[in-house]
């Protein structure tokens, strides 16, 4: 039952998104504008230190920016219309996986524009790739949550920035630490710490919104 | 409240009282051991009691969201609101006295330590989940949001503040590798005044907290 509700929820989602092209060309467009204003202003000074901390950066502003729109997309007309018909876990849990695949979208497209114009720091890609589907997994699950709580306040844009950016630092600072090791070594030992750490958080996170999004989702 | 209530509450708000008038006395009298940083080792009464107020008041604040959750009582959200506004103003005056005792002893007023990030990102935690607050005029949806937001953000805070420096393994502060609290530079002596002050400035918190929420339950019933 679960299962049928997340993916038609996930199918609608995907809809809507080919549908409106304009937010998805937006959210792409202002990565990719994002990624090369960076690039000219640090230009001199990529090492790599700066490499890893400005990708994280501009994927956690690409990744506020992408998910706030979550839920106040549609009319609040609508949500009732849902409220009625789907349970509130299908939908927390459909947000989440929709705004992974956003975010998964987004980081390798990231990665790409990184490996083109300031080449390729990454010494043990694998590591890194797994930072990036992780990482995209927590910042989607995270911002999702942030986003239906702020989609139930007024002022929902700087808000959502407010609230993301101290509760998402466990997280982004050991994706960091993660792919700093994937930056500097092509060994594997030393890594399992911080993986562990990294699935910890996502998994309370997980745990947290399905408990959580109940109360946000009624009124 | 009747006289009889007036002196069941007044125990504890008594013993917080008593205690802190002993630390703040005999904390600068009491024989500390010759350390490097000498006499200031005396800040640790001061400086570290604003950090357990802090903890113990965001610690009553996500308990109390919790509690909201399971009956939507009105009372519960106005001691959760009030014990995080107490644990911002301990949050502050531990940040406060960390800074004069940091620029006194390691050279600078902020330095980069885990301890004092983590200690930071808490009050941004707060000052958010305030402004959210500010930002829903309806008082059920307000405590509703707000409780789910204090959960969410209480739980990472204490993923960020107890697991990720034990990770990083480099803090300049001296209770290093989870051993108990200052035993690195704590003589005995000087715990017989640690504890009851650690004590005193957690009772302290909870009796402002206490005359906070009094004081907005009145304007409650003065409203309706």
């Amino acid at each position: 039952m679960l299962v049928k509700e997340v993916k038609a929820l996930i199918g609608k989602d995907i809809k809507l998104e080919l549908k409106q092209k304009y937010v998805l060309n937006g959210i792409l467009l202002y990565l990719l504008s994002t990624v090369f204003v960076t690039y000219l202003a640090f230009e001199e000074v990529i090492t790599t230190e700066t490499w890893n901390s400005l990708f994280w950066i501009i994927l956690l502003f690409v990744g506020v920016n992408g998910i706030s729109k979550s839920f106040v997309q549609e009319s609040p007309a609508r949500y009732i219309y849902y409220y009625t018909i789907a349970s509130p876990q299908a939908v927390v849990l459909s947000k989440i996986l929709y705004n992974l695949l956003l975010m998964a979208i987004l980081s390798l497209l990231s990665f790409g524009m990184f490996l083109l114009l300031m080449g390729n720091q990454v010494v043990n890609t694998g590591l890194f790739i797994l930072a990036l589907i992780l990482g995209s997994f927590g910042l989607s699950s995270i911002l999702t949550m942030v986003a239906a709580i702020a989609s139930r306040a007024s002022n929902n844009f700087s808000l959502m920035a407010v609230l993301s950016f101290p509760i998402i630092l466990p997280l982004l600072l050991t994706l960091m630490k993660i792919s700093r090791l994937a930056l500097t070594s092509p060994e594997w030992p030393g890594t399992a710490g911080p993986l562990v750490i990294l699935l910890t958080i996502n998994l309370a996170v997980i745990i947290l919104a399905y408990l959580l999004f109940p109360y946000l989702w009624r009124d | 409240m009747t006289k009889e209530n007036l002196i069941k509450g007044l125990w504890w708000k008594l013993l917080g009282f008593l205690l802190l008038l002993y630390a703040v006395i005999y904390g600068f009298i009491v024989p500390i051991p010759e350390t490097m940083i000498s006499g200031s080792l005396r800040n640790v009464f001061y400086h570290v009691g604003m950090w357990f107020g802090m903890f113990a008041m965001l610690t009553t604040s996500f308990i109390f969201s919790l509690r909201y959750l399971r009956g939507f009582r009105e009372k519960e959200d106005v001691v959760a609101v009030e014990a995080a506004n107490v644990g911002i103003l301990f949050g502050f005056l531990g940040l406060i006295t960390g800074m004069i005792w940091a620029k006194n002893t390691w050279g600078a007023f902020w330095v980069r330590d885990p301890k004092l990030d983590g200690a930071a990102v808490g009050m941004f935690i707060y000052l958010a989940y305030m402004v959210l607050r500010g930002s829903i005029d309806d008082t059920h949806k307000r405590a509703k949001v707000s409780a789910v937001f204090n959960i969410f953000a209480f739980i990472l805070w204490i993923v960020f503040v107890l697991v990720l420096p034990r990770m990083s393994g480099s803090t300049i502060h001296p209770d290093q590798d989870g051993a108990p609290i200052m035993a690195l530079d704590l003589s005995a002596t000087t715990r017989i005044v640690f504890y009851p002050a650690m004590v005193g400035w957690i009772l302290l918190g909870f009796w402002i907290m206490n005359l906070r929420v009094r004081i907005r339950k009145l304007g409650m019933r003065n409203e309706a």
